[in-house]
């Protein structure tokens, strides 16, 4: 939860923020400004990334490559954002990501990390439990499927660039997107196809 | 190297270098989807607006959050941490004074 | 340590991380996390050159240090887990020592 958990924090958030606008230091219109920006990105950043690496060869070359410049070809800037690292699942590797040591994550491409993310549970455990966290997801890995978990320690943040799933053949970009959520981005989860006309769920 | 079945962490291990920490090791991963609030959105963009202002850099905002006793890092939520750290971190910097913050 | 201008670990070079505590010592900020501490792993690529942040975290001059991506084995880390299953870590090069064939074995590192 991301609610406070003292009553008196919104005032002291109040009386910080009165006290750096009265310096001229921020105004409201920033605040308002920041937040509205942060609003902006989003998980389908990420995922019509990885969508497009599914149908074009050279993209997914640059993704692999350049995580930063392929962010910045699809329009996100990037200036002043943490360099972006992808990471490819393959056939028998399964990546997930963490940040054990605080909250690190591709904000830039994938929007605000949820709270369980930034959790003492999900940051102890990740690294040395990655399977019991997969099957809380209802994941389960494929047999030889090793797990690689990335802890985000410096300055790089990773987003996992996942097995296009079986069923999608002749799928487009749109389509492809819908399949890749966040938590498929993070890798607790796997994309799956859903038949046409079958119910979600 | 600590035994993994102590759930006391060696004194050598910081608060917030939880990698595999005992303590948490069989707790379920709350599921809170829930987009930050009304405060965490807030606290987010001041810290966003300082950092562009070079008054604060990601670094010592986690550092501030790190000095934070255990106690309170385990019990604050995750944005009253970062609320803990940047007013430390203003304060040390001589950007506002405690009284100006009564 | 490695002094900059040195050439740096090599993808597949067998690195030992510093079993090193500055914790003891007073205030820090590290970000090479205590499960690391002493254990062997593999470096995958160097990922650039950034300042420290254990500089920049006490607003102090912050030297460019090398960053690489070290790949180690879960289970020497924990004693416990699953054959094959891996940590990636970013480890800045002032942590890490070359390590010697008697680290490769323990690593399991293939040949």
């Amino acid at each position: 939860m991301s609610a406070p958990v003292r009553s008196d924090s919104p005032g002291k958030l109040a009386a910080l923020i009165a006290a750096l606008t009265a310096k001229g230091i921020v105004t409201e219109d920033e605040l308002e400004a920041s937040e509205a920006q942060t609003d902006r990105a989003s998980p389908e950043i990420g995922a019509r990334m990885v969508a497009r690496a599914w149908l074009d060869a050279a993209w997914r070359r640059l993704l692999l490559s350049d995580g930063t410049a392929a962010a910045e070809a699809i329009g996100v800037s990037m200036a002043g954002a943490p360099p972006l690292g992808v990471l490819e699942d393959t056939a028998r590797r399964h990546h997930l990501i963490v940040c054990t040591l605080c909250s690190c994550y591709p904000r830039a491409v994938l929007g605000y990390p949820p709270h369980w993310y930034k959790s003492f549970a999900y940051r102890a455990r990740a690294v040395r439990d990655p399977r019991g966290l997969l099957a809380e997801w209802g994941t389960s890995l494929a047999d030889g499927v090793e797990v690689r978990v990335v802890d985000s320690t410096a300055d790089y943040r990773w987003m996992v660039l996942p097995v296009r799933p079986a069923g999608t053949e002749g799928w487009d970009e749109d389509r492809l997107t819908a399949l890749v959520t966040r938590d498929v981005l993070v890798g607790v989860s796997l994309p799956q196809a859903i038949p046409a006309g079958a119910e979600s769920g | 190297m600590s035994d993994p079945s102590r759930i006391t962490p060696s004194p050598s291990v910081a608060t917030h270098d939880l990698g595999g920490a005992p303590r948490f090791r069989c707790a379920p991963v709350e599921r809170d989807e829930a987009p930050p609030g009304a405060f965490g959105k807030r606290v987010d963009a001041l810290r966003q607006l300082l950092s562009q202002k070079q008054l604060l850099t990601v670094d010592e905002l986690r550092r501030g959050i790190e000095a934070i006793p255990a106690d309170d890092y385990f019990s604050l939520s995750y944005y009253e941490r970062w609320l803990r750290s940047i007013t430390a971190l203003m304060i040390e910097k001589g950007i506002v004074t405690e009284e100006e913050l009564r | 340590m490695t002094a900059p201008g040195d050439a740096g670990f090599a993808p597949g070079s067998i690195v030992r991380v510093r079993n090193d505590w500055p914790e003891r010592s007073g205030p820090c900020h590290v970000r090479t996390p205590h499960y690391l501490r002493g254990r062997s792993g593999t470096v995958q690529r160097l990922l650039g050159r950034f300042p420290n942040p254990e500089d920049l975290a006490f607003g102090r001059p912050a030297p460019s240090r090398a960053l690489y991506h070290v790949l180690f084995e879960q289970p020497p880390v924990w004693q416990e887990g699953r054959p094959g299953d891996e940590l990636l870590v970013e480890v800045f090069e002032h942590w890490l020592e070359p390590a010697g064939a008697e680290s490769r074995a323990a690593t399991g590192a293939a040949s």
